[in-house]
């Protein structure tokens, strides 16, 4: 394996920014709004065209800075915020932090595309319209469904807009006492809430032995009360279960509907479709799989396809193509309505379509076959440093991603897996995802070193891996200490974010409980 | 692609690598590393999807090409708003959001993400200013769903299941509203009850109000402004009402306002809620939509707020702050089913835009950002109710939207965009579509960019559409 400098040398920015609301001097300005001295003489002071009541009394304490001062700090917090673009981000397991293509943000930033009303007529949208058919064309066949809404502005709405269906469909079929879903252990825990916040009762199918959601749970709960089955195969295991066709008809045969997650789907593009797994609608994440870039959590989007018995519920609109002319359609009276404002982050589906353009049929292939060829090399390295080790069966060969375990390092060491992501950002790598609850796995991690990452990458990483370990058993203490090398000191008291009297979500709160020191205040408490 | 040439994003598409990586981890075909896929299950042929752009240049090119059919509006020529609006975003905000550490960062930890975090606590903190409150969520989807987690949020405080919402509220935002707060054969529902409006002010029907109010209501929400831009004048007698039974206050607002007008908490907001999108985000056919939350810093709310909260604590330096995640157990993330709602990936960079723009504008550039669009739009609504048979309707108070009946003039609203458009102007948002009591009203949006010659020009074209 190579050495890499970077395990000694690395060290985070550190700049101690205050919080902006600490900077500045008044008077000074960012910038000055345009003004229009004609209007204004024409209808008075604006004051007067307000009603008193709702009159601002005290202005926002706001900062006060001039600009080259705000760009500054900003710039600043950016430069001590590790995006994917910076380090080696396999351990975001789950989130397919894949390379978003530069040439996108490029382009998304005309105006045609950046300052499009949502309520322009179609004529004057055809240009996003034929990019959303498009897309809609692109997913229909990678995942074998026959209509695709964008509207989801991400994976877990996604999921809520696919319960919203699953409520419609029941009901207008008289099937009112359908008010259960049924899930697993290892699905996306939005797999679970989302449907709940619909208003689904939530069954979750523990895994058997081999890490597999457990087919005889499955039989023994379905009934004329399930609503449909919601889950994510390959789970966050990696694990692709082989009988998942099997699930379905069990689950279609209750008279169910079901849902498949791919919020990650590298592992399977061009390789494996829902639609033939017997699924009768999915998602997929343009944020992960499609290479829309992640921002910082968002914008995002959740596109969601079904078939043909579904398609009528989708929410509204969706895109039609009529010859040469697109347009939205408006007037679906079966459709489950909004989710979300709008049509969709029409800036994400531009993104996935570029990308999808790139690649062709080869590329997104090879995406899915250097993915699993990526996390199978990652998992050989990985396997070889004591105390790291993988729960389940080894065999067949996990997907995208795996779910490994820290238990033994723990038990030897007293090191967890939360000490050794804390230590892994002193090398420059972003720190890992642990697990998604629950946490059947003990002491997890989960990195996804998707198609973008290099063999050297993949080393790289492995390598901090075992250095880690290597600390762990030498000084525990070191470990547990970390990180050393990054942007701030250790938080001194994590139980203060969930302590009522100490916590702070705003300065003003800090301020008033921490600082002793409350605010010229424009609020009632 | 199995074989050949590398993809520039995939660097172990490299042949040799490849090959060298497949004998690493002992398989001969690439095909073994899908094993786990039952034959049965597997797309037995090659995905029909276009050749691809490998070329960067030519990628461009069919890019370019392709938005270069859409028609945004020239700057001061589009008066639609209706939930998206058009604002001046200042280069720095574009800059910020524009960094790569911010654009392709996502769910990293306390240390290595400082920055985010850090911003996201800026923005948290500089909204809580202007609404008044000590709790700002992390950035939702939009003021829809901000609106709808708000009513839930408020149903499980008060142990009810009854909302009073105005019948002004747009189209999109009610069906939202429907959509999340659930259907009565379904568990954990809340009904929704709708509040008239005034037919001459827009404000709230006060008799329909006292009519449906009483201490099976959880939560009545209003807005400031409404969805047809009108304002609320009897917010605190709203107020007086609804805690008279015990039952919360929620107020939308576009935050926009807020230099001008008062923070929602001093006339009796329990929850504030809204749209980000203003606050230094590009329309992008609506892509730009980002909602918030606020409330007050008691357990009561804190622990039903099914949304990401930043907060911030000292590290063992003296003197320095880190930030992490308050309450982090309640939300579905760990609770899943059981949780409070759900969360997911939204709109977070939204909420950095709006921390980098609140900071810009600071306290003055806010208050003069919303005098001039007031008194902009303002001059718009007398400039067109000047034209024979147009009427403004609803006032006379509202902020950048305002309602114009075109009833009179015999054109129906789509033929009078239409004409407008031939003058290079996109006329207001037609609201027979979405309100029956208002066929033949169109609601026009005017902002910062509007000049007195685009609306004067506005309503020359208006003029001549009608004739």
């Amino acid at each position: 394996m190579r050495e890499t400098p970077r395990l000694s040398g690395y060290h985070a920015a550190v700049w101690q920014e205050p919080i902006i609301l600490e900077m500045g001097a008044v008077g000074e300005r960012g910038i000055i709004p345009s003004t229009d001295r004609r209007v204004a003489a024409s209808v008075g002071p604006a004051n007067e065209l307000v009603p008193p009541a709702l009159l601002r009394r005290d202005p926002p304490v706001l900062p006060e800075l001039a600009q080259p001062q705000v760009l500054r700090h900003y710039l600043r917090l950016s430069q001590q915020t590790l995006g994917m673009d910076l380090g080696v981000d396999i351990g975001e397991g789950t989130c397919t932090m894949k390379y978003s293509p530069k040439i996108h943000e490029q382009v998304a930033r005309m105006p045609q595309l950046a300052e499009l009303h949502p309520e322009q007529a179609d004529e004057a949208l055809q240009g996003i319209l034929q990019i959303t058919y498009g897309l809609r064309q692109f997913l229909c066949e990678i995942s074998g469904m026959d209509e695709f809404s964008f509207q989801p502005g991400g994976g877990a709405q996604a999921v809520f807009a696919a319960s919203c269906i699953l409520r419609a469909f029941h009901l207008e079929r008289g099937e009112s006492q359908r008010d259960e879903i049924i899930t697993s252990s290892f699905s996306h825990p939005c797999d679970a809430a989302a449907p709940a916040t619909a208003g689904f009762r939530v069954i979750t199918l523990p895994p058997d032995e081999h890490g597999l959601p457990d087919i005889g749970a499955l039989r023994s709960v379905v009934s004329e009360r399930t609503a449909g089955l919601m889950i994510t195969n390959p789970e966050d295991t990696g694990i692709f279960n082989p009988n998942i066709d099997e699930f379905t008809r069990i689950v279609h045969d209750a008279g169910g509907l079901c849902f498949q997650d791919q919020a990650n789907a590298n592992g399977i593009l061009g390789i494996a479709r829902c639609r033939d797994a017997g699924f009768d609608a999915c998602h997929f994440n343009l944020h992960k799989t499609f290479s829309s870039p992640h921002g910082s959590e968002g914008p995002a989007d959740g596109a969601l396809g079904v078939t043909e018995l579904l398609a009528p519920y989708l929410p509204t609109p969706i895109v039609r193509k009529d010859g040469d002319s697109y347009s939205f359609d408006r007037d679906r009276p079966r459709s489950v309505g909004k989710v979300r404002s709008f049509a969709g982050n029409l800036q994400c589906v531009f993104r996935a379509y570029a990308w999808i353009m790139s690649m062709g049929a080869d590329g997104l292939r090879s995406t899915a076959e250097i993915s699993v060829l990526n996390n199978n090399y990652l998992q050989q390295r990985l396997l070889e440093i004591p105390g790291v080790s993988m729960p389940f069966a080894h065999r067949p060969r996990r997907l995208d991603q795996v779910r490994y375990s820290l238990a033994q390092l723990k038990e030897e060491t007293g090191v967890g897996t939360e000490d050794v992501r804390d230590r892994m950002v002193d090398f420059g790598i972003q720190g890992y995802w642990m697990s998604h609850h629950p946490w059947i796995v003990p002491e997890p991690f989960t990195p996804e070193p998707c198609e973008t990452y290099s063999k050297e990458d993949c080393d790289e990483w492995a390598a901090v891996i075992a250095q880690i370990v290597r600390e762990a058993h030498e000084d525990a203490d070191h470990v547990r200490q970390a990180p050393h090398r990054s942007t701030i000191a250790r938080i001194a008291d994590h139980d203060s974010f969930e302590d009522p009297g100490r916590w702070a979500m705003t300065w003003r709160a800090f301020k008033r409980k921490r600082l002793g020191t409350a605010d010229r205040s424009s609020s009632t408490s | 692609m199995t074989e050949g040439a590398a993809h520039p994003y995939i660097p172990n598409s490299a042949p040799e690598t490849r090959r060298e990586m497949m004998r690493a981890i002992g398989i001969d075909d690439i095909e073994e590393l899908f094993e786990a896929i039952p034959q049965r299950l597997r797309l037995d042929r090659r995905l029909l999807l276009p050749e691809p752009l490998a070329s960067e240049q030519l990628l461009r090119r069919h890019l370019v090409e392709l938005l270069e059919r859409d028609r945004p509006a020239a700057e001061g020529r589009s008066f639609l708003g209706g939930g998206c609006w058009q604002h001046h975003v200042p280069a720095v905000v574009d800059e910020v959001v524009g960094r790569a550490e911010f654009l392709t960062a996502y769910s990293g930890s306390s240390y290595p993400d400082l920055g985010k975090y850090q911003a996201r606590f800026e923005y948290q903190s500089q909204m809580a200013e202007l609404v008044g409150m000590e709790v700002v969520s992390d950035p939702t989807y939009d003021w829809a769903n901000a609106a709808a987690l708000s009513l839930r949020m408020a149903a499980r405080i008060t142990g009810r299941s009854r909302v009073l919402v105005p019948r002004t509220v747009g189209p999109d935002r009610r069906s939202v509203i429907e959509n999340v707060c659930g259907m009565p054969h379904l568990h954990g529902a809340v009904e929704v009850g709708w509040l008239s409006y005034d037919a001459s002010s827009g404000t709230i029907d006060m008799p329909d109000l006292r009519r449906q109010l009483d201490d099976g209501i959880a939560a009545v929400y209003i807005e400031n402004p409404s969805y047809l831009g009108t304002l609320e004048p009897q917010a605190a007698s709203i107020a007086d009402l609804v805690h008279g039974v015990d039952a919360l206050l929620i107020v939308g607002v576009d935050p926009l306002t807020l230099g001008l007008l008062e923070a929602p908490a001093r006339y009796g907001a329990d929850i504030v809620c809204g749209e980000l999108q203003p606050l230094g985000t590009h329309m992008s056919g609506g892509g730009g939509s980002s909602g918030f939350m606020a409330f007050p810093d008691e357990e009561r709310f804190v622990s039903q707020c099914p949304l990401i909260l930043f907060g911030v604590a000292e590290t063992q330096l003296p003197g320095e702050l880190g930030f992490g995640e308050v309450m982090f157990e309640r939300t579905s993330y760990a609770l899943r089913d059981q949780a409070r709602d759900w969360v997911g990936t939204s709109t977070g960079l939204m909420g950095i835009a709006a921390a980098v723009y609140l900071a810009l504008m600071g306290p003055t550039g806010m208050r003069e950002l919303g005098e001039t669009i007031v008194q902009r739009s303002h001059y718009a609504a007398d400039r067109l109710a000047a034209i024979p048979d147009v009427t403004v309707r609803f006032g006379p108070h509202f902020f950048k939207e305002f309602v114009v009946e075109l009833d009179g003039t015999g054109k129906s609203v789509g033929d009078i965009n239409r004409s407008l458009l031939r003058d290079g102007i996109v006329g207001g948002l037609d609201l027979g579509r979405h309100f029956e009591e208002l066929d033949g009203c169109a609601l026009f949006c005017v902002t910062e960019l509007h000049t007195g010659d685009d609306i004067d020009a506005l309503a020359a074209a208006l003029e001549e559409a009608i004739a």
